[in-house]
């Protein structure tokens, strides 16, 4: 595939804007590809259950993103599979052989923070060999691979300052080239991108997996961003409260979550939900309808649910698809310039339509929404799981 | 609530500046109106921090006045300029309670005792933070927090202007969502003039009701959100606003006629002859994903590399004669194996060494 | 199910836990030992039961040690904290003045204790120290070895002049770590010198300043060298504390078993005080979500 080798940057540093595209060498030859299992893993520090009850199995040259709010347990998770930290219980296990409570130092991981972490007082030549010094490789082998790697990453101009001189994409960089060049069979990244600016994350997120992907090892990215999981695709872990709640392929994850919990964890803009009552196959509550539920292969028993929908499946004016009306009040709403947030309140709920161009609505006033009943999705009231999904056209070219 | 009007600013950090390259911030004129909500929006380094931190009182510039309605502020501190700000990391009184937090800049400022209760408890209810007014403020979340330090400046009523210095950093993206809703409706609310620095776009065009661009310390475009995406007039506007950001293909215009990646296209304006680099400029969201049979005579043929699903849109991209081009199709559509990239020639702009120019219809 | 998964980290423990055992708990345990038996030399040792903790305890040559220590303790506590925290104020936080400022701060620590006790008692004399001879040519009746008041005021000089330099960099170090927007709101608040302070810097230095107290409180405490080196605990008994009238007790009166409980006594204060210190300090301004604040 050409796209997998080639390479653009945008730098923004501090007089300058520079555009860099290039494509990649290859970086010696890979290792084996190795898999990862995580058997019924548990975290405990002191009373509180950090992990719980976890297993994973990321498969050889895979990309995996774990996606989860602040807290969720990702960094726990990261650091047991790291070997930084050992499971209450529970085994890893590496290629079938088990690694729990195996050292770090023992295994092939590499690891990149959101914080920018180098080493300050060494120049980034160094930092980036520092890996091969620890394995003992050739000198000439070190100078060779830190060379091709600081290529890669647009550092060679800087391979003899200290970090601390180097803006923060600049840092990160040197983090990443140190990462790549260990040729590591495990490759964890938690919120790399999160200290950096939009922009310059926007493009490192589509060309990071690519890189990675070449050196053959099992890749897991942390992130609490929706939108960062589904630019880089792979398969998606969602994380709630120490548990997976699912893990599939990302867009899979996204288009049919299997709980309510994971829908919401995997919305941004929020997912927009309403309590209703199903009755006969159609849909309402005390004060408004939302139509027919659309046919699937699964019947749905009458009763209790929540009706949830995305932001973008909302529109102001009637179309086939967008047949169900419903009255609304407009809270406030924002423009981006190609498209509007509408805040409404509905029945007693908040919800966000993002509707395609400038919409200009007054604060208060009603207006009239209409949904796509082909988007709805149904979850259990009590219990949260999913009744019924949407069904999506997922082809990719 | 004032007007603020920055008179000829420029800053450097260094003692004697001597070129251009030395500022930090290169010369701004500009008048923030009373009661607007304003956003300076660019890549960190480029001098927003700068220029925020100038306006607060913060920094004194090295050149140039600020001035709140017709007073020179220029070399007042932050608390003689009646300001609020809220930075980047929250900052709260960690040893006292939300309320006292909230009292605190009312009571330094000699406010009589059942004034301070009542526009607290005010505040309290008007941030959803009335459950939690005798908590202490360390123990809150960042968003909680976040909301404790905006309402030390709005407690203060008369407050000239409220700054943000990136203040969503630390929060999650559901809560953002909730801070930046309830930001706007403040802002409606209270007409005071906000002031909101950020890198991320999102923010900046949700927030703002004008942007302003910076890049390396000079605003290249202040305009509403629509301006920014219809017509950027640099072209680190069309690539910093809009994601995947504008397309730039070289290419040049004679007439009413342009030509990019070896395509004609003729236009419903003209254009006069062009001095130096010409590129075209293209939003992804104006570029049409087509078979052959609808193309018609407006697409190019186009390479694809990659199509990313990313749930409400997709985007591909792709190459045409071998210049890279982003294009946004729907959620549900699909691109076909023979594709054509058809541009809609409306939304395409012209630009000159970087800069945009208009034709006339 | 929580058992640990790696045993061998008791191994490298395990020669920590014999200097212990070696170095305190062992000598420890001969005390207490000791404190509960008379001997009479020969090594023969009588079963005396609690008979020498109620002489010391009721002993006033105790009590008087004892309160020599508190009054001591407070009083460099109450100088040595403030001044430290005032200093620590007062230094630069960035700029060529830093590492100049911090050297100059961490040299009297260099000093040994009882080069500390010989410089000032030589300092102190009338006859050929500086500030000695000073005080007599303006007048001022100063002899420590004579005066009580003048044997305390050279001690707790002494104690001021050795140690606040400690204290002052627990508190630069917790002073350089406030980020600077928290200057900046408080400047916005309209927040006076006293309430950033009162507001923000204490709270931040709440922990290095625990450490700080502790620190000078156990060490000021157990005081030995300076009183020993100056005036060997006088004039009289005035700066004779729990430290030197044990040494006199044990090794010069060889009373073994009173000089064992009266150590075992010394320590118990000690662990109390710091105790109470310490949950003081920790406790103020702790969060406790339940409990609401008026």
């Amino acid at each position: 595939m050409t796209s997998a080798r080639e390479l653009i940057f945008f730098e923004v540093t501090q007089n300058r804007l520079i555009l860099h595209s290039i494509s990649l060498p290859n970086i010696g030859k890979f290792k084996q590809h190795t898999m990862l299992e995580l058997d019924s893993v548990s975290k405990k520090v002191g009373a509180s259950l950090h992990i719980n009850n976890i297993s994973l199995t990321l498969e050889k040259g895979s990309l995996n993103v774990l996606l989860g709010p602040t807290l969720s347990g990702k960094t726990s998770l990261m650091r047991l599979m790291a070997g930084l930290d050992a499971p209450t219980s529970g085994d890893i296990r590496v290629d079938g052989q088990r690694v729990t409570g195996k050292s770090v130092k023992q295994r092939n991981v590499a690891m990149v923070y959101q914080q920018f972490i180098n080493y300050p007082a060494m120049s980034v030549y160094e930092n980036i060999a520092s890996p091969l010094r620890l394995k003992g490789e050739s000198k000439s082998d070190i100078d060779k691979k830190v060379r091709e790697a600081a290529e890669l990453m647009k550092l060679t101009e800087f391979l003899d300052r200290t970090p601390l001189n180097l803006s923060g994409g600049q840092q990160q960089r040197t983090a990443l080239a140190r990462a790549l060049v260990k040729q590591a069979e495990l490759v964890l990244l938690d919120e790399p991108l999160a200290n950096l600016d939009y922009k310059l994350r926007e493009e490192l997120r589509v060309e990071l997996p690519r890189l990675f992907a070449e050196t053959g090892a099992v890749f897991v990215y942390a992130t609490t961003e929706p939108h960062e999981a589904l630019l880089l695709g792979g398969r998606t872990a969602t994380l709630y409260e120490g548990s997976i709640t699912q893990f599939d392929t990302t867009i899979d994850v996204y288009n049919s979550p299997v709980n309510l919990q994971t829908a919401q964890t995997f919305s941004d803009p929020p997912l927009n939900t309403i309590s209703v009552r199903l009755q006969a196959g159609a849909m309402r509550n005390d004060t408004a309808s939302f139509g027919a539920l659309i046919a699937s292969d699964k019947r749905v028993p009458d009763g209790q649910y929540t009706l949830a929908f995305r932001p973008h499946h909302v529109s102001l004016t009637q179309s086939p698809t967008h047949s169900v009306a419903v009255q609304a009040t407009v809270g406030t709403s924002e423009i981006t310039g190609s498209e509007t947030y509408i805040h409404v309140n509905c029945a007693g709920a908040h919800w966000v339509a993002l509707t395609h161009g400038v919409q200009r609505v007054n604060n208060g006033n009603d207006i009239t929404l209409y949904l796509n009943p082909a988007r709805f999705y149904l979850f259990n009231a009590s219990d949260g799981s999913l009744q019924h999904a949407p069904s999506f056209n997922t082809e990719v070219a | 609530m004032a007007q603020i009007t920055l008179d000829k600013l420029a800053h450097s950090y260094l003692p004697n500046p001597k070129s251009d390259a030395d500022f930090a911030l290169k010369q701004i004129d500009y008048v923030w109106e009373d009661g607007g909500a304003y956003a300076l929006l660019g890549p960190s380094g480029c001098g927003k921090t700068t220029l925020l931190n100038i306006i607060s009182g913060l920094l004194l510039p090295s050149k140039g006045n600020v001035l709140f309605d017709t007073a020179d502020v220029t070399h007042l501190s932050p608390e003689q300029r009646n300001i609020a700000q809220v930075f980047q990391f929250p900052v709260i009184y960690d040893t006292m309670t939300v309320e006292q937090n909230l009292a605190f800049p009312l009571i330094n400022r000699g406010v009589e005792k059942h004034e301070v209760k009542k526009r607290v408890s005010e505040m309290l209810e008007i941030l959803d933070l009335t459950d939690k007014a005798r908590r202490r403020a360390r123990g809150l979340s960042a968003d909680e927090k976040q909301k404790i330090s905006l309402g030390r400046g709005l407690v203060r009523y008369d407050v000239n202007a409220i700054l943000f210095d990136e203040p969503l950093t630390v929060i999650d993206p559901h809560m953002k969502w909730q801070l930046r809703t309830q930001l706007k409706e403040l802002h409606e609310q209270f007409n005071h003039t906000m002031i909101y620095v950020t890198h991320d776009q999102t923010e900046a065009l949700t927030f703002a009701d004008k942007v302003v661009v910076m890049y390396e310390g000079e605003v290249v475009q202040i305009g509403t959100p629509e301006q920014l995406f219809d017509e950027p007039e640099h072209t680190f506007v069309g690539y910093f606003i809009g994601s995947p950001g504008m397309n730039i293909l070289p290419g040049s215009v004679s007439g009413n006629t342009v030509n990019m990646a070896d395509h004609s296209f003729s236009l419903d304006r003209h254009y006069e002859p062009i001095s130096g680099t010409t590129e075209i400029g293209i939003r992804p969201e104006f570029i049409h994903v087509a078979d052959a049979a609808s193309a018609g005579a407006n697409g190019m043929p186009l390479h694809v590399k990659a199509v990313e699903n990313i749930g409400r849109h997709k985007i591909v991209r792709g190459s045409v004669n071998g210049h890279n081009v982003d294009a946004v199709i729907q959620e549900d559509a699909n691109v076909p194996a023979e594709a054509f990239a058809v541009i809609d020639t409306a939304r395409l702009n012209v630009y000159s060494n970087s800069h945009l120019v208009r034709g006339s219809r | 199910m929580d058992k640990p998964l790696n045993n061998k980290a008791w191994f490298f423990v395990l020669p920590v836990f014999f200097l212990v055992a070696i170095s305190a708990i062992i000598p420890l345990m001969t005390v207490v030992n000791y404190s509960f038996q008379d001997t009479f030399g020969n090594n023969q040792f009588f079963w005396v039961g609690t008979e020498w903790y109620t002489d010391v305890l009721s002993s006033s040559r105790f009590h008087d040690a004892l309160l020599r220590n508190l009054m001591f303790s407070g009083i460099i506590l109450a100088i040595e904290i403030p001044l430290g925290i005032a200093i620590a104020l007062s230094m630069p936080r960035k700029g060529i003045w830093v590492p100049v400022c911090l050297i100059l701060m961490a040299l009297p620590l260099l000093i040994p204790w009882n080069v500390v006790g010989t410089i000032w008692q030589v300092f102190g004399r009338a006859d050929i120290g500086l500030l000695g001879h000073t005080l007599a040519e303006l007048g001022v009746d100063y002899n420590y070895a004579t005066n009580a008041t003048d044997a305390w005021i050279t001690i707790v000089i002494m104690d001021v002049w050795h140690w606040t330099s400690l204290v002052v960099l627990l508190c630069y170090s917790g002073l350089v770590a406030i980020p600077e927007a928290y200057y900046q709101a408080a400047r916005i608040d309209g927040a006076s010198k006293w309430k950033v302070f009162r507001y923000i810097q204490l709270p931040k230095m709440q922990r290095v300043l625990l450490i700080a107290v502790l620190l000078r409180f156990m060490d000021s405490f157990m005081i030995y060298t300076e009183p020993f080196v100056l005036t060997g605990g006088g004039p009289g008994n005035s700066t004779t504390f729990l430290s030197i009238d044990l040494v006199k007790m044990a090794i010069g009166q060889f009373d073994l078993g009173p000089a064992a409980a009266m150590s075992i006594i010394y320590f118990l204060i000690i662990l109390l005080l710091c105790w109470v210190f310490y949950t003081l300090m920790t406790n103020f301004g702790v969060d406790a979500p339940e409990k609401e604040v008026d």
